[in-house]
């Protein structure tokens, strides 16, 4: 199958491992990836702080870049949240009928990676190998948006090696919250501190979820305590082979 | 018409106040242990239920239904208490419903009032209007007297003494009860708080409750509780004054299947409330002899005005979204500056001051959706949450430097040149900060993340950078 990726912004910027942990995955699963280098970002960081303005020339860049794309890879829960829950709305807010027609057929080619491999590509075995203990921290979006269920879990339950711990109040936040943790960064970290604890007393090696923004904001928190404690994204341990872990 | 949603309007910005709040152990200590059951009894209550969903939906939809009609069920609703001998009253605003009650309370020529299950009255502050003409209130309900004798403000929609453990509860009634020897059982505070109110049901003449349900086609009037104390502020006093928000009618009186049973297990995680009271007009021989209904606006047309945010006013008062909150549960009520604390809290004390005041509430959430999930009415708070933060940008109430860093990055991802630029940049920006490969602290708007967490450095190379590359060089 042909594969197009929205990288996401901050995955392009911060995590690029993950990015290409998600290529090699889909490539040994025989599939063509493709990345168009006009893409940006999604808009979320403004619509949720409320730069609902700023937020519709990156929803009309978007919708032109993706145009043509049968099957869209976003490794990020937040970012398809952005682009299912809110697309719609600001689309109906522009009143331009074109757009809405280009978000009305956008939202069924648009699949978070974990539902792209486990519903779109029927597979939970991706031949990964991974030596280590992981929590899995659920992630607000992933549940409650996406309604992800157990699809990161049916993934991780089948790499070789890994030791699956189930993570205390896993369907608690992190405290993230994009501009949130900035804004209110005394809430954020006591929200922080709860998912640490829970995190650090499953005793795992590696914390993971289907977005980096909330695994940013656990692997600030764990260096900040000095635990050894590291966070990987999903595709970055589902990438990893015998040979090694994505570089 | 001055709306005024109790000190809202002059309280500390969200994370001034949460500041203090996160540091104090012992508050943190109560509403984590006080939340921690009513959740797991709300869950077990609630999966009981085969059709939860739809009686939501319903909910939903009554509510929906009423606020698209309200002004003739608020008119259906008079004519139909009237009949029964109520007296309808209409208070556009917290000065005029606290006139309307000293009013009525003045023509008795009463000194003393008892009160009951009516946060509305926090919100249009008439303890302090009934004090300053002479009359003495009394909270009956177990959590709003504590919160009165401790001259503390309720932190909690449906348990407002929540922030509070057993001892200091004790403490608050040996002082204030005048108690000693009072023990430190849930049984010796109870009985201390009955020998103290029983004395003033059988004395006052003249109780103010609120109301969770007033019925448009009966003129009746709802109040569901747990203690008993509304039973007897309802049928003992010989005038009874009724305050309620325009929100609370609903059509018809079967109406009341849906809302009494998504109440009682939302709220408390009960299947059915220990007391519900329903009453119509006057009875003679029965219960009060006279009835009035104060029906209070104080801002909620201005909700009704917005499209987009109007279902804030689907709202029962349940609080689950408060015991599901992460942020309320860190905090406490008392950070909301307002009587309506939590999610449902932060969307609706801003929009009843027309965004005037209380601009930092709609960003006191990590839109974690852990409350549009437990709502029994289905109102989707951190959809509304998002929209209002929308109207402080717009209405211009949002930080200069947070507008001009928004403004920026908006610039920014616009095209991916731009965006390649900015991280070679920030690439660049970031190495007198990264030291052994980590940031730990960070200038300006950034050092709050650097404040509690560290930060990975941009790494050398970007994916599209990455991607570049690898298109250029031979596949095997």
């Amino acid at each position: 199958m042909h594969i197009s990726l929205f990288i996401t912004c901050y995955n392009d910027t911060l995590f690029p491992r993950t990015g290409r942990a998600v290529v090699a995955v889909l490539e040994r699963l025989g599939h063509t990836v493709e990345f168009r280098q006009a893409q940006t970002c999604c808009g979320q960081m403004h619509y949720n702080t409320g730069y609902q303005a700023e937020a519709m020339p990156l929803m009309r860049h978007f919708l032109e870049v993706f145009r043509d794309d049968e099957t869209i890879c976003v490794p990020s829960s937040s970012c398809v949240a952005m682009i299912r829950d809110h697309y719609p709305k600001m689309a109906a807010a522009s009143g331009d009928s074109a757009v809405a027609r280009a978000v009305d057929k956008l939202l069924p080619r648009i699949f978070e990676f974990s539902e792209l491999l486990v519903d779109k590509l029927g597979v939970t075995d991706v031949r990964a190998f991974f030596p280590h203990s992981v929590t899995l921290h659920p992630s607000c979006h992933s549940l409650r948006s996406l309604h992800l269920g157990d699809k990161p879990e049916r993934l991780l339950k089948q790499v070789r090696g890994l030791t699956l711990i189930d993570l205390p109040e896993a369907t608690e936040c992190c405290g993230f919250g994009g501009t949130f943790a900035v804004k209110n960064v005394e809430v954020s970290a006591a929200m922080l501190s709860d998912k640490l604890r829970c995190v650090l007393g499953t005793r795992a090696e590696v914390c993971t979820a289907a977005d980096n923004s909330c695994l940013m904001h656990i692997a600030g928190g764990l260096s900040r305590q000095r635990t050894g404690v590291r966070c990987l994204h999903l595709a970055e341990i589902l990438a990893s082979t015998e040979a090694g872990e994505v570089s | 018409m001055t709306v005024r949603v109790g000190e809202a309007a002059t309280a500390p910005d969200f994370p001034v106040a949460a500041k203090k709040l996160v540091s104090n152990a012992q508050v943190r200590q109560n509403v984590r242990r006080a939340t921690d059951i009513i959740r797991n009894k709300r869950s077990r209550v609630v999966e009981e239920v085969e059709d939860w969903e739809q009686l939501r939906q319903a909910g939903h939809e009554i509510k929906e239904h009423v606020l698209r009609h309200l002004d003739f069920y608020l008119q259906q609703f008079e004519a139909a208490c009237t009949r029964a001998g109520g007296v309808v009253h209409w208070a556009s605003d917290a000065a005029e419903a606290n006139r309307i009650i000293v009013d009525v309370i003045r023509a008795h020529e009463a000194t003393e009032v008892i009160k009951v299950k009516t946060m509305t009255s926090d919100e249009i502050r008439l303890n302090p209007a009934l004090q300053a003409a002479g009359i003495t209130p009394y909270e009956t309900d177990l959590a709003d007297l504590i919160v009165q004798l401790g001259e503390d403000q309720p932190s909690h929609i449906v348990v407002p003494a929540l922030h509070l453990n057993r001892m200091e509860i004790r403490r608050i009634f040996s002082e204030k009860m005048n108690l000693p020897e009072l023990g430190y059982e849930p049984e010796d505070l109870t009985a201390a708080a009955r020998s103290y109110l029983r004395e003033k049901f059988l004395r006052v003449p003249i109780a103010i409750s609120g109301g969770n349900f007033a019925v448009a086609e009966t003129g009746s009037v709802c109040v569901v509780e747990s203690e008993g104390n509304g039973r007897m502020c309802l049928s003992l006093p010989r005038v009874l004054i009724t305050l309620i928000g325009i929100e609370k009618i609903i059509p018809k009186f079967r109406d009341l299947e849906v809302f009494l049973q998504l109440l009682p297990r939302s709220a408390t995680g009960e299947r059915m409330n220990p007391y519900n009271s329903i009453w119509t007009g006057v009875s003679p021989g029965s219960g009060p002899r006279e009835f009035h209904v104060v029906l209070l606006d104080n801002g909620r047309t201005n909700v009704l005005a917005d499209d987009f945010s109007r279902e804030t006013l689907d709202c029962i008062r349940c609080g689950a979204c408060l015991n599901a909150c992460p942020v309320y549960r860190q905090t406490g009520g008392h950070a909301y500056g307002s009587v309506y604390a939590g999610p449902i809290g932060a969307i609706l004390t801003p929009q009843l001051q027309a965004m005037q005041h209380s601009q930092s509430l709609p960003y006191a959430s990590s839109l974690c959706g852990a409350c549009y999930e437990v709502c029994p009415v289905k109102i989707n708070i951190p959809e509304i949450l998002v929209h209002l933060r929308g109207r402080v940008v717009e209405e211009n109430h949002a930080p200069l430097i947070e507008k001009l860093a928004m403004k920026a990055a908006g610039y920014a991802l616009q095209t991916p040149e731009r965006l390649s630029l900015a991280q070679k940049a920030a690439r660049i920006a970031q190495m007198p900060f990264t030291h052994d490969g980590v940031i730990r602290r960070l200038p300006g708007m950034l050092a709050g993340w650097t404040s509690v967490r560290d930060l990975a450095p941009i790494p050398k190379q970007s994916f599209r950078e990455w991607w570049a590359q690898r298109q250029k060089e031979p596949r095997l």
